[in-house]
Formats: C-alpha cells, sequence, structure tokens
C-alpha cells in the first residue's frame, strides 16, 4: 500500500490501528516529494527528511503507548510559508524576510501537531500572498503539476500543487481575496476559506486584516472537513476568532444535498472573462447538485460587479498598514545606509518585490490625505452595500454557486506583467472574501485537461451547509480521483524577479 | 474620481511608504497607479447614498479580557532575529545628528 494513495482519514485511521506506522507514510511522501519537487517546486523550505521522521516515530510511539494518537496521526501536512512553524524559516515568498526562523507556531499548526500531523514543509507563495499565479514568490515560480509550463494559481500555489502532487495530504493556506480557493481550482483539489474569525489568526503573518483567513487544501473534501475540525474554534490569541462552536463537518460531508436552496448569481456567472467551458461545467454542476435533490435557480448579488474595485483599493490599504513593521530594525533584510530614514526606504525599497511595492504604494494612496474619502470610504461603503446583497440573498438561498476562477491554470509568464490582467483572476472569489463569508472550491470537471473549480458560498459559520453540497457533489462524481501527470514542458530554471 | 496620478503624488506616496525607489521604478510605479485606479474608478457608479462604511463590527463583536500579565516571547528569542542588536537592545543607524553635522 503506497500512503500518498491514501486519504488523510484513511492515514489517520490505519495509523491509530497500527495498521500502518507514521514512519512508513513519513517515507513514502518523502520519497514523492524527492521524485517530484524539482519539477513541480512547491516547497520553499522542504522540512528536513529527519525532522519529519522524529515525529513520525512520536506518533508511532503514542499508539504503541496506547494512547489516542489524534484525528490527523501520520498525516503529512504542507504550511504556506506565510504560517507560523516554530523553529523553521518563514520567509512569506518575500526577501525581506530572508534567514527569519519563527519563534513560535501558529495556533492552527499547534491544533494540526497537537492531532498527530506531520510538517513536511513551508510553501511557496506569491510575495507577501500579493498574487494569484505564484510567480511573484522572489524565490522561484511553482509548477502545476497538471501542466509543468502553467501556474499552479495563488498566492498558495505552493500548498495547492504540493497537495495535488502528492507531496502532501493535507495543506495550510490563506486566502485574502481567493488565495486557497483559486489555486484549488487551478490544481484539481479541494479549498476551503473558513469564515472570518472560524479559524484563529495567530502566528499567520497579517497581509489585510479584515479580509486574511487561514484554511485547508486536500484532494478530496473530507479530509478538508476533517482539517477544519481540527484547526476550527476560539483561540485567545486572536481576538477575532470566534466563540462560534465547531461543528461536525465530516459528518456533513455525508450528509447529502436534498432540500438545500441554491442560487446562482447572474453577476459572478457572466462576469467579463469567464470562460465558455468554465461557465458549461459550472452549468453541469449545477445539474449534478439538482438532481441529488438540491433547487437550483438563478438570483442576483447586483454589488458583486463592482467587488474587485473595492478589494483592490481596501486590501492594499490594510497591506500598507500591516507591512509597515517590515523596516530592517527587528527581523530579516537589512539594506546598509547612514541613517535611519534611508536605512527604513531602501531596506523596504531593495526587500520587497514590485507587486508589493505596487500594492503598499495603491494602499498609501487610497488612505493619504484628500484621497481617503474618494478611494478608501467609497470601497468600504461598496463593501458594506455587498454585504448587504449577501444578506438579501440567504434570506432566499442557503448556498450561493459561481465558478471558482473564470479561467483553467495559465502558461507561466503570460499575466504576471501585467497587474490588472492578475487581479482579474479573483473576480469571483472575492466577493466572498469581503463578506468575511465561507466558501469551498471543489474540482467539477476538465477543459483541455486542465482542472475547473465549482465555488459554493454560505452564510457566516454555515460550513457544514457547504460541506454537505461539496460532499454530495463529489460522491456523485469522480473529478477528484484525477492525478495530474506531472508533464508538459517546464520553463527552464527558476526566474528570479526584481 | 478619475484623476490621473501624477508624478509628484507618487513621489510623495513612495516617501509617504518609506520606499526608496530609483527613477525609472518610480516611472513604472506611477503608470501602473494611473491604470489601476482608472479601473478602481467604476467604483463611482455604484449608488452608496445612505451607506455606510463598511467596519469591523459588522462582523464581529468586541472582546474583553482581564489586563493579567502573561509570559511574552524572551528578549533573547527576538533580539536573536534581529539584524543588529547589542547589550539587550536593537541597533539601528544615526537616528539625530548635532548641529552642521555632515550627512553621509
Amino acid at each position: 500500500m503506497n500512503a500518498t494513495e491514501l486519504s488523510a482519514r484513511e492515514i489517520a485511521r490505519l495509523v491509530a490501528l497500527r495498521e500502518l506506522s507514521a514512519v512508513e507514510v513519513a517515507r513514502a511522501y518523502l520519497a514523492r516529494r524527492e521524485a517530484v519537487d524539482a519539477r513541480v517546486r512547491a516547497f520553499l523550505h522542504p522540512a528536513p527528511a529527519d525532522e519529519v521522521l522524529r515525529a513520525a516515530r512520536a506518533v508511532d510511539e503514542k499508539v504503541a503507548r496506547g494512547e489516542t494518537p489524534g484525528p490527523l496521526a501520520g498525516v503529512p501536512v504542507a504550511v504556506k510559508d506565510n504560517i507560523s512553524v516554530e523553529g523553521r524559516p518563514l520567509t512569506c515568498g518575500s526577501r525581506i524576510l530572508e534567514g527569519y526562523r519563527a519563534p513560535y507556531s501558529a495556533t492552527a499548526v499547534r491544533r494540526l501537531l497537537a492531532a498527530g500531523a506531520l510538517v513536511v514543509g513551508g510553501a511557496n507563495m506569491d510575495e507577501f500572498a500579493m498574487g494569484s499565479s505564484t510567480e511573484n514568490s522572489a524565490y522561484f515560480p511553482t509548477h502545476n503539476p497538471w501542466d509543468l509550463a502553467r501556474v499552479p494559481g495563488g498566492s498558495s500555489g505552493g500548498p495547492a500543487a504540493a497537495v495535488a502532487a502528492q507531496e502532501a495530504a493535507l495543506a495550510l493556506g490563506s486566502d485574502t481575496g481567493g488565495s486557497v480557493r483559486q489555486p484549488a481550482a487551478l490544481c484539481g483539489v479541494v479549498g476551503l476559506k473558513p469564515t472570518y474569525g472560524r479559524v484563529s489568526r495567530y502566528g499567520l503573518v497579517a497581509f489585510a486584516s479584515s479580509l486574511d483567513q487561514i484554511g485547508p487544501f486536500a484532494r478530496d473534501v473530507t479530509d478538508v472537513a476533517l482539517a477544519l475540525s481540527v484547526i476550527a474554534g476560539h483561540d485567545p490569541m486572536d481576538a477575532t476568532s470566534a466563540q462560534v462552536p465547531v461543528g461536525d463537518y465530516v459528518r456533513a460531508a455525508e450528509a447529502g444535498v436534498r432540500g438545500l436552496r441554491i442560487g446562482v448569481p447572474r453577476e459572478l456567472v457572466e462576469a467579463d472573462g469567464i470562460d465558455g467551458d468554465v461557465r458549461e461545467l459550472v452549468a453541469a454542476a449545477l445539474e449534478t447538485l439538482a438532481e441529488r435533490g438540491a433547487h437550483v435557480e438563478e438570483c442576483h448579488l447586483p454589488t458583486a460587479a463592482t467587488a474587485l474595485e473595492a478589494y483592490y483599493v481596501v486590501a492594499p490599504a490594510e497591506a500598507s498598514a500591516n507591512l509597515a513593521r517590515f523596516d530592517g530594525v527587528r527581523y530579516g533584510f537589512r539594506a546598509a545606509a547612514g541613517d535611519l530614514e534611508a536605512m527604513y526606504a531602501r531596506t523596504r525599497g531593495e526587500g520587497f518585490g514590485r507587486e508589493v511595492r505596487r500594492r503598499i504604494a495603491l494602499g498609501t494612496f487610497a488612505l493619504s490625505a484628500g484621497y481617503r474619502e474618494a478611494y478608501y470610504l467609497r470601497a468600504q461603503r461598496v463593501r458594506q452595500k455587498l454585504l448587504l446583497d449577501f444578506q438579501r440573498a440567504f434570506a432566499r438561498y442557503d448556498l450561493l454557486a459561481a465558478p471558482t476562477s473564470p479561467t483553467v491554470a495559465f502558461p507561466l509568464g503570460e499575466r504576471v506583467e501585467d497587474p490588472l490582467s492578475m487581479y482579474v483572476n479573483d473576480i469571483c472569489t472575492i466577493p466572498a472574501s469581503l463578506a468575511g463569508l465561507p466558501a469551498i472550491s471543489v474540482p467539477c470537471g476538465f477543459s483541455g485537461g486542465l482542472p475547473v473549480g465549482l465555488q459554493l458560498i454560505g452564510p457566516a459559520f454555515a460550513e457544514e451547509t457547504l460541506f454537505r453540497a461539496a460532499g454530495a457533489y463529489q460522491d456523485a462524481t469522480s473529478w477528484h480521483r484525477r492525478r495530474p501527470p506531472l508533464g508538459g514542458l517546464a520553463p527552464a530554471g527558476g526566474r528570479r524577479r526584481g | 474620481m478619475t484623476q490621473p496620478i501624477a508624478d509628484e503624488v507618487v513621489r510623495k506616496v513612495a516617501e509617504l511608504a518609506r520606499l526608496a525607489l530609483p527613477e525609472d521604478e518610480l516611472r513604472a510605479l506611477t503608470a501602473d497607479l494611473a491604470r489601476i485606479l482608472e479601473r478602481v474608478a467604476r467604483l463611482g457608479t455604484v449608488d452608496v447614498e445612505g451607506v455606510p462604511p463598511f467596519s469591523h463590527g459588522a462582523l464581529l463583536e468586541s472582546v474583553w479580557r482581564e489586563d493579567d500579565p502573561r509570559p511574552g516571547l524572551p528578549r533573547e528569542a527576538a533580539l536573536a532575529l534581529a539584524p543588529e542588536a547589542r547589550d539587550g537592545y536593537y541597533r539601528v543607524p544615526v537616528v539625530v545628528r548635532r548641529d552642521g553635522e555632515e550627512k553621509p
């Protein structure tokens, strides 16, 4: 039995029964990483084999002592490079944090470890989670396992590719405007952005604090449900984490979709640039859900048509404040300069990559005297109006459905020079982000051999409803069981960016 | 909302954000921001009459806790990550100069 073929749930079950050892699981995944990561490049900081094996041995010893090893016993997990794992490198895909090691673990990571999971490495990302292709990593791009000449999506491209290429059974990403859902769609895996406040953000490096949320990736819906049940819940270290009881997500994933009312917002299905194949596959997926007992009908979310514009004011504004802490004093890179002011400006000018500088400038502008009302406050009014649109929609529907990404994975290099063509990749994922709502992407077919994702959006803290629909859809289909060929011509060498 | 963004504005923004950039980068940044802001101007088409700006309160309630001291990150662990530290403090280049002292 090759452990890389098993679900996370199956691994944990077999390890607890001593039918499979965590060490065997770790060896299988380390061998897989060794075999494929030179092509995929999912990991920025692969965990050393001896560390992974040591953690695996500790799980096996726990089982041998008769203790309960936890719901993720022996499950290999990739962690996005903006989520802290104590003692491990953490760079957010940026030069400015080169050499930094996390002095403590994120709460989500602590919970995974306490559940018996094995961290197999820090996974690649767009610098500070700004991007939709992982090409903004200051180190190297990650390749899509379905076609190595294409992007894995972003910003959590490394975690998504690691799961798709079976280098990890689960992964943690972060989603600010679609950074878990979009790479999940482009890599043919399942990805969840939980409700704002569902998962503690303690130990996640902040990008836009009113939007950021940690979310899990897996190859099937039940594993994502299992991962959420481990990482969700209140944390005194994050005042924005909610005091809302954690649901039985795994059970919800098996409960069926019968009777659920699903609205399909015209503004998200008919948005500019949605590929014809994507639209057809999403429509077919909705028919499948209808056959399984859901009531599906078209609806409206008028303000969603300008959600992208509101997001590209609000998120950069928050980023410009959050990223002020990277100044060459307390950690990371410092440029040589004769005085303090020059040191700050040179460190930041040289340490941040082009897209991060662009967003800091955009956000600083939107918040500056004379422009704040016209840009930042107007964007926040549009955001509030979108919230009201969602409230109206959820008075009639249990869930909303849309494509996750307007297109399939695009070629490396195609959009990275043009910020707007990159931003429009987020057009379908941003509305749920602005409203703080949970949303999941599930594989719903292929166009030209590349995966397409169906996005389901729920009311706040209705993750169980999301899992009911996503689980029922997966039960009716087999897209999630296809495995990527790891073929296609990868461009030579890793491109470094200025 | 459709004013183009002037070079001086971008220069000022870079200064406020503490981003030292060479001239060609500043010009490229100005062009990028102009295009992005042109797209963002679509926000002007939304009728937001009477709609308050979104605030965190829409999603969350404020929480309180006792102001009890708790252990934090040990000083040595924090300082170990710094580019330069001495005698238990972060070390930085010159902050204030004496009158008449030359800038480097």
